[in-house]
């Protein structure tokens, strides 16, 4: 039988030391009555060729990205991912540990996430953060719990631009916790401080939620106001950021926000169908004790060499149970380590590069769209890092995605697939990354021309 | 084992106080001090804070657990150690003394006959060490 | 600044201590659209002070940097790993050339059906083939992890309530843990707005009938069980125990934590449990990726689906197409953005795909068979209490008289055997045996280890006993000594901070 070991006498040695003639003599403890039918109707067992050729047929009923021109991105993205990146996170050290309980021998392990943990507080501008969460909106309610807590209150108000998978994840959260979900409207896709000014001051939330870039891709002009405002009515400021825009956006840190949480997606993990990707959490230092999930900490051994452990282990559940401040346990390190993996190979020159190519890419393409007939840009003068929002009229969703994957294109996503309101019917999300080549561009660009021709 | 003050009233969740007039010091027993090990943070009340005798004010923390210090006495906070903060081992080194944790104005001080002399906390403590 | 893996202090350096500045690693992609880059074209406000602080590194150097660290890291590919309750079996590498592939790795969650078939094919599989394992009707695989998994069954039972009787449903406020159980049970209890309250163990390790008949009534919500529960012993009231919670109106959660020892054997909805959740990453045999990735797939009851968070995959016969279905009116709400963890999930499918029914129910036999051969082996030399029957998947034994002579703990036992070239066993938990050491070998290991790690057990106890400061300042023999945990938590340093302070472009990286 695949993966076990044990030959017919060695299994006969061990019972015999045991005292026992067969295996099911140390299942008597469960009653007969509930063992379960021999057969469950699960497949015939594979061998490892027969089972790779299955998988390979379903991967190619699949049309990936190597074979579809991606300009679609709402919260995943296209990335370049250096080769090295997977050849040392994939190292079966890293893969196939756990958890480092026993310090001593998880170094490489706890090094690597305190290292991650530096290199997410430079990147925000913030004083501390945790060892990883499990993606970007699991990060992000957690850090609203977090605010509820601090401060007592049970409203969080939340930017009408708020990737809306995030907003249900705080709401799934926050709902058994009796937290209210109230939302900022957004104006022109940008979430502005007038609204805030009154809205903070009526609802006293334990805090503000804005994403920048939002979901629209649009870059929050007014967050430092608003964040002056959440903090003159007691409440903080959580920012969700794109880790790649840091290299060129302002950072959380000196946008006054108190906690900035994101997806770590761009930073080395592939796309994947979703996941598994990695969320980061970042705070300033007086929450350090209310972060939720493993940080590292530095300290020396014995010999007083420098060495790591999990520091802080007092607010986790094996310990405070149900005073923890989260019941986050198994993380997602293998993409934080992925992600320090990433940033190393690049570093501030190659981030910046990555960024300002996104930049340039998407202002190349929304600039020639924009000069098309039939085609409108729905915010034309916020100011945006790698997605914008164009209007189709009269093209259905259907259609669109039809044309553009007949020209080898994954085209940009139909807004209203994910949001109800009947405003955004004929809307789309365009996505350039640094991937995306100018011929790629052009192309892309002379599709939607004949499309709306 | 430190000796533990005479002139000090004990409670059985290991708290010492030291009374002087309508003032309450408080802090944990050498005892409770060794049973909890290398206290590495103490989650130290605020001056002004009430405190309800039996109810907990106050954490203490060693690597890999988590106790709650219980006001021996109700009253309202007038001091706190704030050198816990930067030193919390000093409750292992000195529990008695440089280890306190509060002061309290005592509201109602006819709570200090209900705690424990120096020695029947000793006494106590050897009985539950058995 | 080194390059090389041994500091002048014999630390290993930090990628901070390794860069130099104005060193270039991998460069990514050069765009050639004519359309300029310029700090100006950002409002003042969104601009950038600085680049942010990252090492400046080659390319070499970074490989090196990892390399070594992995060196200095312990995994099961290296050897022996029984971290009871983790289930740290070995993860196939057929399932890891197989989620390589660019067929999955290059999918965009949000592309249109059509282009993403076989990719909903696994993901309806994996839930059929799941539900048929625990006897389930629908799952769903979105949670990233087991306490995920738990935050949503809590949901769903608050859910239940409130459809079924909302009137009463506040009043259901606690949920009921067992003393031995996993921390993150209370700790999602207390997430989804339970009080928690403990079932006691009994004297054979069990969970006491009689006690939790005096805790349950028209407060109780549900209880969270594991069985076999945390000292690996199988909960043989199981049936009394799903009555007595039913008749009580509560709903019966299994923390599918310790699946290894029984899956293909008996499925949790015979027991009576009306929510499971899955560890893929335990009993699928998913790599555990340093603390992570898993998945923590959520199985319930006919009466539960409706509760359940979507997408769900459907599938359609007539046009032999698969797709997705919206979650229901009822839904207690998504739990993460897109739709779980894609590459844990396929690496579960190939697993189960690859053992079949009969393959599992053997992981199970073979999994009992190793941990009952460690027990009887180990029991000479420590104390395993409730060794009057056989355990299941993993077993507890307590180094209490160890201490109680020598004063070492079950943790310096444990440092004795990373010397020794073996992890350690879970230590101080299941909080109910005093310095406890759990034990979980796992199916995938020979009897040669088995037999090898025995020894090393019976020479670090025996050791105890004869030179107790040896293990007192163990390891001796692994990457670093004993490390401080107390001057970590008392004089944190969570970070890497310039030192001195930076000034000048070259630590605070070019101007954008």
């Amino acid at each position: 039988m695949s993966y076990l070991p044990h030959t017919a006498s060695e299994r006969e040695r061990m019972l015999a030391a045991l005292g026992c003639r067969e295996i099911d003599e140390l299942f008597t403890d469960i009653p007969p009555r509930l063992r379960c039918p021999q057969d469950l109707g699960l497949p015939p067992p594979l061998r490892e060729n027969e089972l790779w050729q299955l998988a390979r047929s379903l991967a190619d009923r699949n049309q990936d990205l190597d074979h579809l021109c991606c300009f679609r991105g709402a919260g995943a993205y296209d990335r370049f991912i250096p080769a090295a990146v997977a050849a040392l996170a994939n190292r079966a050290e890293f893969l196939t540990a756990y958890t480092p309980y026993q310090a001593e021998v998880s170094q490489g392990e706890l090094q690597a996430m305190w290292e991650y943990q530096s290199l997410i507080c430079n990147l925000t501008g913030l004083d501390v953060a945790n060892s990883s969460m499990y993606d970007g909106a699991s990060a992000l309610a957690e850090a609203v719990l977090l605010a509820t807590g601090v401060t007592g209150r049970t409203t969080v108000l939340v930017s009408e631009a708020l990737h809306p998978e995030y907003r249900q994840v705080v709401e799934t959260y926050g709902a058994a916790r009796g937290v209210t979900v109230e939302t900022l409207p957004a104006e022109q896709g940008c979430t502005r401080s007038r609204e805030t000014a009154s809205l903070t001051e009526r609802k006293q939330p334990a805090a503000v939620v804005l994403q920048s870039p939002n979901f629209f891709g649009i870059l929050e002009e007014d967050t430092r106001a608003i964040g002056e405002f959440a903090h003159a009515h007691g409440g903080l400021l959580i920012l969700v950021v794109d880790p790649i825009s840091l290299a060129i956006v302002a950072s959380p840190g000196e946008l006054g926000a108190d906690l900035a949480v994101g997806s770590g997606q761009g930073l080395g993990s592939p796309l994947a169908f979703g996941g598994p990707y990695f969320g980061f959490l970042a705070a300033r230092q007086e929450f350090l004790r209310r972060l939720p999930g493993r940080i590292v900490g530095e300290t020396v051994d014995s010999q007083g060499r420098r060495g790591f452990v999990l520091a802080l282990q007092t607010r986790e559940q094996h310990i405070r149970r149900e005073k923890a401040t989260s019941n986050i346990c198994t993380n997602h390190a293998l993409g934080a380590l992925a992600a320090a993996v990433y940033l190393s190979l690049l570093g501030p020159a190659g981030l910046t590069e990555v960024a300002t190519a996104c930049w340039r890419n998407a202002h190349y393409l929304a600039e020639r769209l924009g000069r098309l007939r039939g085609v409108e840009l729905l915010f034309p003068s916020a100011p945006f890092f790698q997605e914008f929002v164009l209007r189709l009229p009269g093209r259905n969703p259907e259609e669109v995605d039809q044309a553009f994957l007949r020209q080898g294109f994954l085209g940009p996503l139909p807004l209203s697939r994910l949001l109800s309101d009947p405003k955004w019917q004929d809307t789309y999300l365009v996505c350039a990354t640094e991937s995306r080549t100018r011929e790629e561009i052009d192309r892309f660009i002379q599709v939607t021309q004949e499309m709306v021709a | 084992m430190a000796a533990y003050p005479q002139e000090y009233r004990y409670s059985k969740e290991h708290e010492w106080v030291k009374v002087s007039g309508n003032k309450a010091r408080i802090g944990i027993t050498d005892y409770a001090q060794q049973e909890l090990g290398d206290v590495v943070f103490v989650d130290l009340p605020s001056v002004g804070d009430t405190i309800t005798a039996g109810q907990p004010f106050a954490v203490v923390e060693s690597v890999k657990s988590v106790s709650d210090v219980y006001a021996p006495v109700s009253g309202e906070i007038v001091a706190v150690n704030d050198h816990l903060s930067d030193s919390p081992e000093l409750i292992n080194q000195s529990p008695h003394d440089e280890g306190w944790i509060c002061e309290v104005e005592m509201s109602n001080p006819a709570e200090v006959d209900e705690l424990m002399t120096a020695d029947e906390y000793q006494a106590s403590v050897k009985s539950e060490a058995e | 600044m080194s390059s090389t893996n041994q500091g002048a202090d014999g630390a290993y350096p930090l990628l901070f201590e390794r860069s130099v500045p104005g060193r270039r690693g991998v460069l990514p992609p050069a765009t050639t659209v004519p359309v300029a880059w310029n700090p100006e074209r950002l409002p003042a406000s969104l601009r950038r002070a600085r680049a942010p602080l990252l090492p400046e590194l080659s390319e070499l150097d970074v490989v090196r940097h990892y390399s070594g660290l992995s060196q200095r890291n312990w995994g099961v590919d290296l050897g022996f790993y029984p971290l009871g309750s983790c289930t740290m079996k070995y993860n196939p590498k057929v399932n890891e050339a197989i989620a390589a592939l660019p067929g999955w790795q290059r999918l965009h969650p949000y592309q249109p059906e059509q282009t993403v078939q076989g990719a909903l094919q696994i993901l309806f599989e994996l839930e059929r083939d799941l539900c048929a394992l625990t006897g389930m009707a629908q799952a769903t695989l979105q949670p990233s992890a087991g306490a995920q998994a738990e935050l949503l069954g809590l949901l769903l039972i608050r859910a239940h309530h409130q459809h079924h009787d909302p009137a009463h449903a506040a009043r259901r406020r606690q949920i009921i843990v067992p003393d031995s159980a996993h921390g993150t049970n209370p700790a999602s209890a207390a997430a989804a707005g339970y009080e928690v309250v403990q079932v006691r163990s009994n004297d054979r390790g069990l969970v006491d009938v009689k006690h939790l008949k005096e805790l349950v009534g028209p407060q109780t919500a549900g209880l969270m069980l594991t069985n076999p529960n945390t000292l690996g012993l199988f909960e043989e009231d199981i049936e009394t125990i799903a009555e007595i919670i039913h008749a009580a109106g509560g709903l019966l959660y299994y923390d599918g934590a310790n699946l290894n020892a029984i899956v293909g054997i008996v499925r949790p909805a015979d027991m009576g449990f009306d929510i499971v959740h899955l560890n893929l990453h335990k009993t699928f045999s998913t790599p555990h990726g340093g603390g992570g990735p898993g998945a923590g797939v959520i199985a319930v009851t006919p009466p539960l689906a409706p509760f359940l968070p979507g997408p769900r995959v459907e599938y359609d016969a007539a046009k032999n197409q698969y797709h997705w279905r919206a979650a229901g009116p009822w839904t207690v709400g998504r739990l993460r953005e897109f739709y779980g963890n894609f590459g844990v999930l396929l690496r579960a499918w190939a697993y189960i795909r690859s053992l079949g029914a009969e393959g599992l129910r053997e992981v199970a036999r073979t999994a009992v068979l190793n941990a009952n051969y460690c027990r009887a082996k180990l029991q000479d030399c420590l104390e395993v209490p409730y060794a009057d029957r056989p355990c299941k998947h993993e077993f507890v034994a307590s180094a209490r008289e160890v201490h109680r002579r020598t004063g070492l703990h079950a943790q310096d036992l444990a440092k004795g055997l990373l010397d020794r070239g073996f992890h350690a066993p879970t230590v101080a938990f299941p909080l109910i045996v005093e310095e406890a050491l759990m034990c979980e070998p796992t199916e995938t290991e020979s009897l040669q280890t088995l037999d090898a790690f025995v020894d090393a057990l019976q020479q670090v106890v025996h050791l105890a006993y004869t030179q107790p400061d040896e293990l007192r300042t163990a390891p001796h023999r692994a990457p670093v000594g004993r490390l401080d945990e107390v001057l970590a938590n008392r004089h944190l340093k969570l970070r890497w901070l310039p030192d001195p302070p930076a000034t000048g472009p070259t630590a605070e990286g070019p101007t954008p």
